[in-house]
């Protein structure tokens, strides 16, 4: 299940390889010519990808007189998605059900095994949102354990550390917020929705999205089970179910890929920008002393946006939470995030808290950059987009859960009245609730990503990470944010490789088993697992383009980009020439191979629910 | 004969999850953890299943022993396609210290109460690897048992059990009402799916409804992680390999 890689050297061969291959064929218009898939390239690719979003059952014979039809229920509201979001509107909606002495059913699926088993997060949790839910979270046992009490900014330099003084005003100030761990917070969330009766459905992934015939969203169709490695179904192949709704609340989390689906049919991106990324990787482990930091510098230069958290945990066996972030827009694609967050934890500041401690727990996820800029249409004929899937991040607060929930919250709010009414106000079968997204933009969620929007963008200068920092020092801690101008970002992460022969490669230092580990055995911790006889879920368009154009060019980004070690370039068996390996089973569904391919060929579905991560209150 | 199956299905921590001693060393820990069915339970219910579509049997009871989460397990198994499911709830301190003799008595006593014509369960769950509970309650109920069975056939009374065992296969005719328990072999578990999930009710009822005493006579003193494995080392010759072999005073 986990092959080992060495994979450097054997990339730099290939790519000379490759580069005589390249001009006879000139083979960068590859990527164009989609169409002609099997007929131009005469290295033959294995093939890859057998999942029915790419090769339809339709026109294979081996699906011929399989039975089809799928099951299918009602509900008045079905939530995708059993996050901070996800939860919260469920939670509202029965609330408010209550209040009005209404019926409503209210069904939510989610891929995790569990809920909670899929969050991954700092986390830094600010209440105000939790508090305008349910007022009397601490009697009720919210898992808020660990008030903030210190709080200390860094800059990193190889051997040193420069505090940074967090004034009052800054984004990063944390008086009044608690370190939680969000697994734990989501999983009560939970419980608290299953006690107003929602019906919560983990394990079960949302595979499909349903329309009715006028285009309106229907609702979704969970996953199938039992199809074989190569596509064809097995002796336990069943349809997934349908679950029709007045209307559909998509709450992914971070680039959900239904929400990837939505956004082109109804062309919900059209007036805002693309989204950007970064890649957050969390461990969990035994600590020397309290500390709650966040650092910025070492070891990524000032054009590469990223930092680190280090957070004491207040449960039981002294426990810290420490992660690392790097912006998925960087450009050398010799940088492994996961590498960066390894050599971060032997500055010797670091070093310091976790010596003698054992990790515990590991994890990656990809996080939203974009802010205000990037935030898509949110509602359309049948649904609405709710939480980290549009993207409500603070990104200098590092927080958005608290923008999560209130979200969730005012959809639940948008959407009740419409669909108690008694007569179907609507021209389209599938409810449509602008009024959320006028409600949105009339809350403190709105205000806060406008007075912050400006940060991020503002590290695309010259003097990249102090530039920013003295651009938020100027307009936001005296402007508060009130700037007539929005800076734009710079366009779609994937675009920002430089290719490998512009760059370059970082030698990273070898693990020592104690602070640093390698990328398997942490992939190991974080409980990861996935029927194996499953169709890849990490499909690619065309499978010839890994090789000819992400290893040809950059050097096989996927390879190090990965958090979970999916992607590796192994030698043909034939002999000369490489083929990309995909450990389909490794996955963490964090996203960023979606987002950072500088293709766009990876295209991420969902794989048989209940697979994946085994977080335990990450 | 009543036609009805009971199934044992017993909430385990998932295979693939890593397992972590508690810092007392007083047990592991599970709180939080990723759990599932144990895997041979999958199994066993998947059997029970196939006999009632075969119209061998008419009614499937899954039973499971716990607190609340041991309900899910009951979920999964009313998912795979049994009729209705037992909940017997054992909490705290007395969940911690159950064991097959205690999980046999219960079993046994639901099989008298439910008139069972066959009692199945998987060969060994995953966490303990006991390999009892379907023995005891065989013995205690003095009914024939059919364990590691591989392959399961119905002939009008009687069981017809392929059983995996040291030596290869062995064959045997057992009468009914019997406790089977299911090997590796016997069949690949179909899919939980969602609709059937949605309708079926679970009943709950307490060992001392069932007048069973669950006190253990097992006491656990400790526990502990494998020690780690110590990395080889390499030797050039032959004299090299006596010379430590010596040191080490294994020779």
């Amino acid at each position: 299940m986990f092959p080992a890689s060495r994979y450097s050297s054997k990339a730099h061969r290939c790519i000379r390889a490759l580069q005589t291959v390249q001009v006879e064929h000139a083979a960068p218009q590859l990527y164009a010519t989609l169409n002609t898939r099997r007929t131009c390239s005469s290295v033959s690719t294995p093939r890859i990808t057998t999942h029915y979003t790419v090769h339809s059952r339709d026109k294979d014979s081996r699906w011929e007189g399989v039975e089809m039809e799928r099951f299918a229920d009602e509900a008045d509201v079905v939530i995708v998605g059993g996050g901070p979001a996800g939860l919260s509107a469920a939670i509202r909606l029965k609330q408010l059900a209550n209040e009005h002495e209404k019926e409503l059913r209210v069904c939510l699926v989610e891929k995790a095994s569990q809920i909670g088993a899929h969050t991954l997060s700092g986390a830094c949790l600010e209440p105000s949102a939790l508090t305008e839910l349910i007022p009397d979270w601490k009697e009720r046992g919210a898992p808020l354990n660990t008030p903030v009490t210190e709080d200390v900014f860094s800059i990193l330099t190889e051997k040193h550390r420069i505090p940074v003084p967090i004034l009052p005003g800054l984004p990063m100030v944390n008086h009044g917020n608690y370190i939680v761990r969000l697994g734990n917070f989501v999983r009560w969330l939970g419980e608290q929705a299953e006690e107003l009766g929602v019906e919560l459905y983990p394990g079960y992934a949302a595979a499909e999205v349903l329309f009715h015939e006028d285009g309106s969203v229907k609702g979704i169709a969970t996953n199938d089970v039992g199809i074989s490695k190569d596509g064809s179904p097995k002796d336990v192949f069943e349809r997934g179910m349908e679950l029709h709704a007045k209307v559909t609340l998509f709450g992914e989390g971070c680039h959900g890929h239904l929400a990837k689906q939505l956004y082109k049919q109804f062309n919900l991106r059209e007036n805002c920008e693309p989204q950007t990324y970064a890649i957050g990787l969390k461990e969990v482990g035994g600590i020397r002393r309290k500390v709650l930091s966040h650092s910025v510098g070492w070891p990524l230069n000032r054009h590469t946006y990223g930092g680190s958290f280090l957070y004491h945990l207040n449960e039981g066996e002294p426990l810290v939470a420490l992660g690392f972030v790097v912006g998925l827009d960087y450009s050398n694609p010799y940088l492994s995030p996961f590498r960066e967050f390894q050599r971060w934890k032997h500055h010797p500041f670091v070093a310091a808290t976790l010596e003698g401690g054992t990790r515990i727990a590991y994890g990656a996820r990809a996080l939203n950059e974009g802010g205000f800029q990037s935030i898509p249409k949110l509602t359309f004929p049948g649904g609405l987009l709710i939480g980290c899937s549009p993207g409500f991040m603070n990104v200098p607060k590092i927080k958005g859960t608290h923008t999560a929930m209130k979200s969730g919250m005012l959809a639940a709010e948008a959407v009740f009245p419409k669909i108690t009414a008694e007569s179907l106000d609507s021209e389209t079968t599938g409810l449509h609730a602008p009024e959320y997204a006028e409600t949105l933009k009339n809350s403190w969620v709105w205000k806060e990503l406008h007075a912050v929007r400006n940060i991020r963008p503002s590290f695309h200068n010259y003097f990249g990470l102090y530039g920013g920092m003295a651009y938020t020092g100027v307009f936001y801690w005296i402007f508060r944010g009130k700037e007539p101008w929005t800076l734009k970002h710079c366009g779609l992460d994937a675009n920002q490789l430089k290719p490998a022969k512009d760059c370059t490669p970082i030698e990273y230092p070898k693990p020592d088993g104690k602070l640093s580990f390698d990328l398997l055995s942490s992939v190991a911790l974080s409980g990861t697992n996935h029927e194996g006889d499953q169709p890849p879920h990490l499909t690619l368009k065309d499978d010839s383009v890994p090789v000819s154009r992400n290893l040809s060019i950059y050097d096989g980004p996927e390879q190090r980009f990965c958090p979970a070690g999916v992607y590796e370039y192994v030698p043909l068996e034939t002999g000369e020439g490489m083929r990309l390996q995909i450990n389909a089973q490794n996955c963490v569904h964090c996203k960023t191979c979606d987002i950072k391919d500088p293709s766009q060929n990876i295209n991420w579905v969902v794989p048989e629910g209940g697979g994946g991560p085994a977080y335990n209150g990450m | 004969m009543s036609g009805r199956v009971l199934v044992g299905v017993k909430r385990v921590i998932d295979y693939a999850v890593k397992i972590r001693v508690k810092p007392d060393n007083s047990g592991v820990v599970t709180d939080g953890v990723k759990h599932s069915m144990n895997p041979f339970c999958e199994i066993a219910v998947e059997e029970a299943v196939k006999l009632k579509e075969k119209k061998f049997i008419k009614e499937v009871v899954a039973v499971s022993c716990g607190p609340q989460q041991a309900q899910e397990t009951i979920r999964t198994a009313l998912a795979m396609g049994a009729d209705r499911g037992i909940h017997v709830e054992v909490t705290g301190k007395d969940y911690d210290t159950l064991g097959p003799l205690q999980v046999s008595k219960i079993f046994a006593a639901l099989a008298k109460k439910e008139d069972a014509q066959l009692l199945i369960l998987g060969k060994q769950a995953i966490d303990d690897d006991c390999n009892q509970t379907g023995q005891m309650t065989a013995a205690l109920l003095d009914w024939p048992q059919g364990t590691f069975a591989s392959e399961v056939s119905l002939e009008g009374d009687k069981i017809k059990v392929v059983r995996e065992i040291d030596g290869g296969l062995e064959t045997i005719k057992i009468n009914t009402p019997a406790v089977l328990t299911a090997d590796l072999r016997l069949n690949t578990p179909r899919y939980a799916t969602l609709p059937n999930i949605m309708k079926k009710k679970i009943a709950q009822v307490k060992p001392a409804d069932l007048g069973v005493d669950i006190t253990s006579r097992l006491e656990v003193l400790r526990v502990d992680e494998p020690p780690q494995r110590l990395a080889g080392v390499t030797v050039e010759t032959v004299d090299d390999l006596v010379a430590k072999l010596k040191e080490s005073g294994t020779i």
